[in-house]
């Protein structure tokens, strides 16, 4: 697109709940990475978030640890990520927030990475590595250009709720449960207090991620939160069909959306 | 800043499911390290259990063999578990149990901590699970046996290069997955706030001795303390009580495996730079728009791609230099040491001697120079037998 949009995170939750997607760039290829994202778009998907793959992601379970390990056995890097949503913006909108460990971005250079994310309307970042304490790393920089970071908030995370919720800017993402990323059966935290804390402070959607896998599940959740966002599910999606997973996304990013409508 | 820091190193890059847990380890300790009753507890272990305080050794005919500086040998290799793992490890789980933990977890390369863990949970009687890289249950397979001798459960890491690094990883996704009876013992100064000045802590009993031993010894401070530097908590706990003695030189020494100048060395302050991993800022080996770079070294101990925070800061400042040894010079180290003054140590612990080697013979005889000899070689042996082409069967 030749004029610049101003997209933003909040158009996601605009129309109802959002379902929010993720998968790894370069997960098989920088190229599927594309269509992947522009089809679960069309498919119903509000908000992606773009995994840039990293050596050691601590904070993920398997199904992304693999994902990511593949990523970097294409020797997908930060510019491909980049170029990879400058060919999703010449067609496509959708709000865009990258999933990133710090240390990638810290190589890449701050200032440069989110003015190319700026640049690019990628609207936010999510840093599994950190925590409200260090966003000092990186706030300056993300204002300048207008990036939203987005805060976790954990089951253990207590009185540290308000807090976190009240400097809170694009979207809170509610994490379900204790542990790594991947698909659980059960949900057992008591998410309606943590939520019902988090909109005491503050008017900035909250959806909930970590373990969400069948519509079953999204229904329920998106009877409390403002969205839901599945990540292992997708990447999973991703790891069995390859290059051919559009249809099955396609199918999954449906049956999803179509739960929490 | 943020809290924990040297310098610009250090820090908490945590996931947020775990920074109450940090932030009320804080707490925790800053309340018992004052309490009276637990230091007498922690002191009485490791002076009857551990077998504190370790000797200063005069290794007379290492100082007469190269002809320089009186060379002293900080025995750390005659504790318990034979390493200086058990200080920190001893220190912690005691913690740990006076907040309630029943359950420890720790990583381990070498197999060194993973022991120290064992054996302090099993004194302790708490549960404890250990993990480790595959490469490193292959080159330390004796060590995974003694673990669960002493009770542990080891889990083999197949992820990522499958070594230390790795492992913790793996501890983390541990912690993170169970965190309310779970306490996460790390090894080395090394990791989020608090645990590089946890672990300094109670490694600084070192120099502490030292300083005790070397006064009455010799009259003075030493002019040089050499410790070798994974993660750096020997290192930390020999350097720590003369970080304000500015006549002490403090020399680092890293693992530089085939060469710095190959791709095959854990060489952090040499080839390293600044990043943000394991939960601190500090030096990283790394490459490839930020991505952690494999490493390696003979060593199982020192072949991490980090370095402690206070590490990195002490470097900065210019109070402490780091160094390199290749594992040739290690080896011939860990050899000369063995046959020179009948002890072998550590192939870790050799990385240090091997840069005494270099200068001790340049300096004045009225020089002293301290070597931490972190650990014992026993678990070596078979390694340096396969190095050197020996067929060994254990």
């Amino acid at each position: 697109m030749s004029d610049k949009k101003d997209i933003k995170i909040a158009d996601a939750f605009n129309d109802g709940k959002a379902f929010i997607g993720f998968l790894t760039a370069g997960d098989p290829t920088i190229e599927k990475t594309v269509e992947y994202v522009l089809a679960m778009e069309e498919a119903g998907c509000d908000l992606v978030e773009i995994g840039i793959p990293f050596s050691d992601p601590v904070a993920e379970g398997p199904v992304i640890q693999e994902a990511n390990l593949r990523a970097l056995s294409n020797n997908t890097n930060t510019d491909d990520v980049f170029e990879a949503i400058r060919k999703i913006r010449e067609k496509s909108d959708v709000p865009l927030v990258f999933l990133t460990y710090i240390n990638p971005v810290f190589y890449y250079g701050y200032d440069k990475f989110f003015k190319r994310c700026h640049e690019l309307n990628v609207c936010g970042i999510i840093s599994p590595d950190l925590p409200y304490d260090e966003k000092g790393e990186i706030l300056e920089v993300t204002q300048k250009y207008g990036i939203d970071i987005i805060s976790l908030i954990a089951p253990t995370s207590k009185e540290r709720i308000q807090m976190i919720a009240r400097e809170a800017t694009g979207f809170i993402y509610v994490v379900s449960s204790l542990g790594v990323t991947g698909m659980r059966s059960e949900i057992r935290t008591d998410l309606e207090s943590i939520l019902s804390d988090i909109k005491e402070v503050t008017d900035v959607p909250a959806a909930v991620g970590f373990g969400i896998n069948t519509p079953e599940q999204a229904k329920n959740i998106a009877k409390v939160a403002d969205g839901v966002i599945v990540g292992s599910a997708i990447v999973n999606i991703i790891a069995e069909h390859g290059e051919n997973a559009r249809e099955p996304l396609v199918n999954y990013v449906k049956s999803m959306k179509d739960a929490i409508l | 800043m943020s809290r924990g820091r040297f310098g610009v190193h250090g820090g908490q890059y945590m996931s947020e499911t775990l920074m109450n847990e940090l932030l009320n380890l804080e707490k925790q300790y800053n309340h018992f390290k004052e309490d009276p009753e637990f230091v007498e507890e922690l002191n009485t272990l490791l002076k009857e259990y551990a077998g504190r305080p370790s000797l200063l050794y005069y290794a007379k005919r290492m100082t007469e063999d190269l002809g320089g500086a009186k060379i002293y040998l900080k025995r750390e290799d005659l504790n318990h578990t034979g390493a200086h793992k058990i200080n920190n490890v001893l220190g912690q789980c005691l913690l740990a149990k006076k907040m309630g933990k029943t359950r420890v977890i720790a990583e381990t390369g070498a197999g060194q901590h993973g022991v120290a863990t064992a054996t302090a949970a099993a004194l302790l009687d708490m549960e404890c699970e250990v993990f480790m890289g595959e490469e490193d249950t292959k080159r330390q397979a004796l060590n995974v046996f003694r673990m669960e001798l002493l009770g542990a459960k080891v889990h083999t890491v197949t992820t990522g290069s499958k070594v230390l690094k790795d492992a913790v990883n793996d501890a983390f996704r541990e912690w993170i997955s169970r965190v309310d009876d779970t306490h996460y013992v790390i090894g080395s100064t090394m990791g989020p706030h608090p645990f590089p000045t946890i672990v300094r802590d109670f490694q600084a009993v070192i120099s502490e001795e030292i300083k005790e031993q070397i006064i009455e010894l010799e009259g003075k401070l030493p002019d040089m303390v050499i410790a070798c530097v994974g993660g750096g908590s020997n290192a930390m706990g020999a350097f720590y009580n003369f970080l304000e003695d500015e006549e002490v030189q403090l020399i680092g020494v890293e693992a530089a495996g085939k060469g710095i100048d190959t791709e095959f060395h854990a060489a952090t302050i040499a080839k390293g730079e600044l990043g943000i991993f394991h939960g601190m800022k500090s030096y990283f080996c790394q490459g490839n728009y930020g991505q952690i770079s494999p490493v390696y070294s003979i060593s199982a101990g020192l072949d991490y791609p980090g370095i402690g925070p206070e590490h990195a800061y002490l470097h900065d400042i210019g109070r402490a230099q780091y160094v390199s040894a290749t594992d040739d010079e290690a080896v011939e180290a860990f050899e000369y040491l063995s046959r020179m003054e009948g002890i072998i140590p550590a192939i870790e612990s050799s990385h240090a001697i091997a840069h005494a080697m270099r200068v001790a013979g340049d300096m004045d005889k009225n020089d002293v120079i301290v070597i931490n000899v972190s650990g014992r070689g026993d678990k070596d042996v078979a390694a340096i037998a396969r190095y050197k082409g020996v067929e060994l069967y254990e």
